[in-house]
């Protein structure tokens, strides 16, 4: 398993976000996450990436252990090294992309690689070049974030991510803050890379998209898991009642 | 007193304007951005004190805290002030003016979101590192025309030095023109006051253009 959370649990204050949820993802597997508004996906995306701290459960990158369970049974996070290290297995790529303004896109790149994880100029420049060309961007290289379209903006966002080379990279409603005619070559993106085995967890809007290029969709509603499996089965034939609800409202 | 002699004692008064201007920005803007990252602590005592200190600077008159830095050793401990009273205009202005750079900064950086933060923690940079590398730069950019405006107030306010009988040349003008009776002197202190904030708004606009390859 690339990923595995187990009874993950989630409040802010008073409320509780994410109800003893757990999910695992195996390698090159394309996992879908969709359901309505404030239902947790976000939360759920990040706790995985550590951005929000998890009350209790368990989170584990390619077997690794990062939270464990403490002896009080809160969730207890691994020391600051050990933290970084587990860091690396994973890509997050936002709504609103987050590109740095005051780099290039040749920048954006390749400046975590080379400063962070320390890795060779040379190697990590021929890389970035051949992801700008996979993303259709070999042309841009030297743009500023601010002259590029929010579909090209977010293609270097998902560039930058995997520059990491990250076991697994995550998506967090990728297209929802595009127009409606940039969506298309973000998702093309995106699915030539689970034609490239790449493993994803993905939120998203885009119910054909979902249906067409995931191994699994999950449905979350109040914070649980709700229903999950092949999309087929979860799109054409829900087993649940507020999944066939959630569908309908959709098609509408 | 000929215009030579006049000219030449107002000119050793610039030299004295240009030190106390150039000692503050030196000194009081690395200082502000240590306030505002005390100011932003998550210890509750030290940003409390970083916000009382900045409600002081901002909240009293330059030259009422002038005079305080410069006597107030002698009547709080009873200390020898001679020989004191450069740096305590230096200390005075810097201190001053500290804060309001604290204050530039703290918007500055409240301006940059959230996102970027987040995008650089998964990415694995360092907390050093996004400050450095990530957050600083963009909030240059941002404050920038804030700066431009405070280092133009400093131009002018160097002439509350004469507050402590300093010879600055703002001071020596009003000598000058006591013991000739003429308004000349005011009117070279005028241009030269013009000029220097000619010169600052001609670099600061030169930084903003060298900052302006995005959005
Ligand atoms: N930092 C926070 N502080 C307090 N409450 C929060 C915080 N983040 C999220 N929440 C709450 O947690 C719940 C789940 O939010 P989350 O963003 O995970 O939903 P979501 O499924 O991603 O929704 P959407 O489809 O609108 O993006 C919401 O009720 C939200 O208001
Ligand atoms: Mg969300």
């Amino acid at each position: 398993m690339v990923l595995e959370m187990k009874n993950i649990k989630k409040s802010f204050g008073d409320v509780e976000v994410l109800k003893d949820i757990s999910l695992a993802v195996d390698t090159s597997e394309v996992v879908s996450i969709i359901g309505p508004s404030g239902s947790g996906k976000s939360t759920l995306l990040r706790c995985a990436t550590f951005l929000e701290t998890i009350d209790s459960g368990e989170i584990s990158y390619t077997g690794t252990p990062a939270v464990t369970t403490g002896a009080d049974g809160k969730a207890e996070y691994v020391g600051p090294a050990e933290l970084r290290k587990a860091k690396q297995h994973f890509g997050l790529v936002f709504q609103n992309f987050n590109l740095f303004p005051h780099y290039s896109v040749m920048k954006n790149i390749t400046d975590a690689p080379i400063n962070v994880q320390k890795r060779d100029k040379d190697e990590v420049f021929a890389e970035a070049e051949e992801l700008l060309r996979k993303m259709d961007l070999s042309h841009r290289a030297d743009a500023y974030p601010c002259q590029l379209s929010g579909g090209q903006q977010q293609r270097v966002a998902i560039a930058r991510a995997l520059a990491m080379n990250p076991a697994i990279l995550f998506f967090d409603e990728p297209t929802s803050a595009l127009d409606p005619e940039l969506t298309g070559e973000v998702l093309k993106v995106i699915r030539q890379l689970a034609e490239d085995k790449m493993t994803m967890v993905v939120v998203t809007h885009e119910m054909p998209f979902a249906r067409s290029v995931s191994n699994r969709v999950i449905f979350m509603d109040g914070g649980v898991i709700v229903e999950q499996g092949d999309p087929e089965e979860v799109f054409g034939n829900p087993t649940q009642e507020r999944t066939k609800q959630f569908l309908k409202n959709y098609q509408q | 007193m000929s215009c030579q002699v006049m000219l030449s004692s107002m000119g050793e008064g610039m030299l004295r304007t240009l030190a106390i201007f150039f000692l503050t920005i030196l000194f009081s803007m690395p200082l502000g951005m240590v306030v505002t990252l005390l100011r932003r602590s998550r210890f509750k005592i030290i940003s409390g004190i970083m916000k009382v200190y900045i409600a002081i600077m901002r909240g009293t008159p330059l030259m009422l805290q002038l005079l305080a830095w410069y006597f107030g050793p002698y009547y709080l401990f009873g200390a020898s002030i001679r020989g004191y009273r450069f740096a305590a205009i230096i200390i005075g202005f810097t201190m001053n003016y500290a804060a309001y750079f604290a204050e530039i900064y703290r918007g500055g950086i409240e301006s940059i979101s959230a996102g970027q933060y987040e995008a650089a923690e998964v990415l694995g940079y360092s907390k050093t590192q996004t400050f450095f590398k990530i957050i600083l730069p963009q909030v240059m950019k941002t404050i920038m025309p804030s700066v431009t405006n405070e280092i133009i107030t400093l131009v002018k306010d160097t002439s509350l030095a004469f507050a402590l009988a300093y010879n600055e040349m703002f001071a020596i003008a009003k000598q000058i023109a006591a013991s000739q009776t003429s308004f000349t002197p005011y009117v070279v202190a005028g241009v030269f006051y013009f000029v220097m904030n000619y010169v600052v708004a001609f670099v600061m606009e030169r930084v903003e253009k060298s900052m302006d390859y995005y959005s």
